[in-house]
């Protein structure tokens, strides 16, 4: 055998290099495709959730539509139609067809309406058409007629000083608003509160059957108390209807395109404008001033139109409440599960419950709210501490502490696993070191591994209050409202109102999409709302994520 | 190779063993002079680990600020031995053990005695340097503070001392509130010892503490082992021939869970009296 067929040899049994075809790893293909479509779903619905969202609040100029003599699209008998344009779709016979929003829904009734595009004669965008925000039916959009000022007399509108009347009034109409409200909630709110209780202890004097002299006494004391009382709510009372008299004494006149004329009282006015006017700097303008009023504002109609101030406050007040109910539970199990317990048969199965745990319906932690929470728990306080005020309950009945203890008991899987797996993730080595340094177990717990796993848990907290903060079904059962009264948190002793019913952004997103009467005039508020909520959402998550890059960098051995 | 050599080393060890402690006894006793009285008694002290043993009989004497080496190959019980010293096997679940250990002729599981309380008394530094996640000032106090010592002046005089003692001060004296997990490997173990004798400790247990060093950062260690000698006790575990050599006064040599040897170092490395001590330390195995 000589070389060369040694060589052959060789070459038949390794493959050489020219005969090797690179080949491509197909699998990359299919596991990018999984993350592909994920990444696709998210995008999108964040994209529709985020352009609808923010769109609301653009100002959107207004046009006048002549629609042919012959229509049938005509709103009381006139073939103009002036709004804006909401959404332009083709209807499935392929004809085109714009949906306006038209508003004024005082006069006609509605304040949307589909004209078919080849009905339609001209669009123009009059300079002079306005836009009114009002307290009550939604905005009116008309051209403005004239100002009456009383005791000043009439200012014909398309003038300056019309302009400049007007924006002084509405302005001093909202001045007058936030004094009624002081006066309604604030002043006569604590006289409310003051003669609450001195029924109550009416009550629980009166609930003798016989009494002596001293408390006769303070009987008569209670009633001349209440008369005061009673009398200083009369004046306050009679000052707010004096106020809201006030208010709406002077007027605006204006023409709808439809032909119809209408007054309407500066004090239902909230603001007026003239979209075809704006220049892009002035909708800009306008564009934050709507966000901020959606943030800063209390709700109106029936939800529909205003701001989300309280639901927001609630989400923010409930999630925290959560987190501090949750983190100091879950960890705690966690340690002792982890650090303590002999691992064995009975802690995996604890182990496995925990975990199930997760998977159980939302709804059912919100049954088991209202039945061990409210029902038991709420109402052996209220037998206890509030036994006068009874039937009316205090806490046996939804508020916002069961809501957030409902919802900590919902999460506290997700901290226990994560904080385990956090708690398994320290060195053996550290708890060593600590103690052989002469630490017992909990001083090395508490010195050591819970500052290590502190990343960790905070990764736990976050998770929990991501699906805590979007829980809305157990919420309807423990304390969630449409419209609460009053915050959570005031400057009213002692401030902190646990009992108190709540709003929830996720519940809003719910009762505005399908339970208000006019769901095609909420779905802009629908947007806006989920948009916020998903802020709100990844706002409290980017907090925690800050904190925990933190905690990070300083203990840079953990392994997370 | 290994296997023949074990096999007959059980054979003979199980006629000799009880002769073989006596042997090692007599002549701990024999060096006299650097003995005084014995501090830490290991008394025919067996461990298992399960149903595993990992410790035969094993009698020991360890003298008072001596350096102890103990050598032997991977999983010959050294480390086992150190750890029973300051009851961390107690963390072990399945450990158990018979016989004692005493410490100045005080039973280590006498049921009265505090574990937390001896840990107090005996200081141990890792083979992986196990800083915790805190500042430097705060690693080194960190068994004052736990005991509850919370007096600035002391805290500040333990952290110059140990740091002093441990030649670390010099380095990062000017960054003592900085975290400890910025230093090089060399530093940290030499912070875990400055952490082990914070305390002040009559035993210093060591294991293995350069097997994760580099030449240099050893020198280092063993030259403070030499420095720390004249106050402290110190036990070592070490795979490192040279290095026991190097810094122990005596040295006892493991094979299998059994003590083969124990002796001044100098006569264990120069004149061994086992087969098994000549065949380890020549390097014929191991």
């Amino acid at each position: 055998m000589n070389l060369t067929t040694i060589k052959n040899k060789q070459t038949s049994k390794t493959p050489s290099f020219n005969n090797v075809k690179a080949k491509g790893e197909p699998y990359v293909w299919l596991t990018a495709m999984g993350l592909g479509v994920g990444l696709l779903m998210v995008v999108l619905l964040l994209g529709v959730i985020a352009i609808n969202g923010i769109s609301v609040f653009w100002p959107k100029k207004l046009v006048e539509i002549t629609l042919t003599e012959q229509s049938d699209m005509k709103i009381n008998g006139s073939n103009k139609i002036a709004g804006h344009i909401s959404k332009k779709q083709i209807r499935k016979n392929g004809k085109k067809e714009w949906q306006l929003y038209v508003g004024n829904k005082d006069v006609y009734g509605f304040s949307f309406k589909f004209v078919d595009k080849d009905k339609i004669v001209s669009v123009e965008r009059p300079k002079n058409i306005m836009s009114i925000e009002r307290l009550e039916y939604g905005d009116a959009i008309g051209v403005p007629l004239w100002l009456k000022v009383k005791n000043v007399g009439e200012f014909a509108a398309g003038t300056k000083e019309f302009d400049r009347r007007l924006k002084t009034l509405i302005k001093g109409s909202h001045q007058l608003w936030a004094h009624i409200k002081q006066i309604e909630k604030k002043e006569i709110g604590k006289i409310n509160r003051q003669m609450q209780s001195l029924a109550l202890k009416k009550k629980v004097i009166g609930s003798k059957k016989e009494f002596d002299l001293v408390e006769k006494d303070k009987l008569f004391a209670l009633d001349n108390k209440i008369e005061l009382l009673q009398r200083d709510y009369q004046i306050l009372a009679q000052q707010a209807q004096d106020l809201r008299v006030k208010v709406n004494e002077h007027t605006l006149g204006y023409r709808l395109v439809t032909g119809e004329e209408k007054v309407l009282p500066i004090g239902h006015i909230i603001h007026t404008v003239y979209p075809n006017k704006l220049n892009v700097w002035q909708q800009t303008k306008l564009f934050f001033y709507d966000i901020w009023h959606f943030l800063a504002d209390d709700p109106r109609e029936a939800n529909t139109e205003g701001g989300v101030f309280p639901a927001i406050f609630g989400t923010f007040v409930m999630t925290v409440l959560m987190s501090m109910a949750v983190t100091p539970f879950g960890v705690l199990a966690a340690i002792y599960l982890r650090e303590y317990a002999k691992q064995g048969l009975f802690v995996r199965c604890v182990r496995i419950s925990v975990n199930n745990l997760a998977g159980v319906p939302s709804i059912v932690f919100g049954v088991f709210g209202l039945g061990f929470f409210i029902y038991f728990v709420g109402g052996t306080l209220d037998q206890i501490f509030f036994k006068s005020s009874l039937p009316t309950p205090t806490f046996g009945t939804g508020g916002i502490f069961w809501a957030s203890l409902t919802l900590a008991l919902m999460t506290v899987p997700v901290v226990i696993v994560s904080t385990e797996e956090a708690l398994a993730a320290v060195s053996q080595g550290s708890r060593e070191g600590s103690l052989a340094c002469g630490a017992s177990k909990w001083q090395t717990i508490q010195r050591v591994i819970l500052p290590a796993s502190a990343p960790g848990i905070l990764t736990g907290l976050i998770l929990a209050m991501a699906r805590g903060a979007g829980e809305v079904a157990p919420l309807m059962l423990v304390g969630v409202v449409k419209l609460a009264p009053s915050l959570p948190l005031d400057s009213v002793a002692p401030f902190v109102h646990l009992d108190r019913k709540f709003m929830h952004l996720g519940f809003h997103i719910y009762d505005l999409g399908f339970q208000s009467p006019d769901s095609e005039a909420a779905k802009p508020m629908v947007f806006a709302t989920t948009f916020l909520l998903i802020v709100l959402v990844v706002l409290l998550n980017l907090a925690a994520i800050i904190i925990r890059e933190r905690l990070r960098r300083r203990y840079a051995t953990s392994a997370f | 190779m290994f296997l023949l050599l074990d096999e007959k080393k059980t054979n003979t060890k199980r006629d000799t063993g009880q002769s073989m402690t006596i042997e090692v006894e007599k002549r701990v006793s024999t060096n006299k002079q650097e003995l005084n009285k014995p501090f830490i008694q290991f008394k025919d002290f067996n461990f298992f680990y399960g149903a595993k043993q990992a410790l035969f009989d094993v009698n020991l004497n360890i003298p008072e600020k001596k350096v102890t080496a103990l050598i032997g190959p991977s999983g010959c019980g050294k480390s086992t031995l150190l750890r029973s010293v300051n009851r961390m096997n107690d963390l072990v679940d399945v450990a158990t053990h018979t016989g004692d250990i005493l410490v100045k002729e005080q039973s280590l599981f006498d049921p009265m005695l505090e574990v937390i309380s001896l840990r107090k008394r005996i200081g141990m530094v890792f083979q992986k340097s196990n800083p915790f996640p805190k500042s430097i000032y705060e690693n080194v106090i960190y068994s004052l503070r736990v005991a509850g010592c919370n007096k600035k002046s002391i805290l500040d005089e333990a952290v110059e001392t140990s740091l002093k003692a441990s030649a670390l001060w010099d380095e990062v004296k000017d960054r003592l509130h900085e975290s400890a997990l910025g230093l090089s490997g060399g530093q940290m173990q030499r912070l875990c010892i400055a952490r082990a004798i914070a305390n002040k400790p009559e035993i210093l247990l060591m294991d293995e503490p350069c097997s994760a060093l580099d030449p240099i950062a050893t020198a280092k260690i063993e030259e403070l082992i030499f420095e720390l000698k004249n106050e402290f006790s110190i036990v070592i575990v070490t795979h490192n021939m040279q290095q026991a050599a190097r810094v122990s006064d005596l040295t006892g040599f493991f094979l299998l869970g059994k003590l083969i040897e124990f002796g001044r170092t100098e006569t264990l490395f120069t004149n061994p009296n086992e087969k098994e001590t000549q065949d380890y330390i020549t390097g014929r195995f191991g």
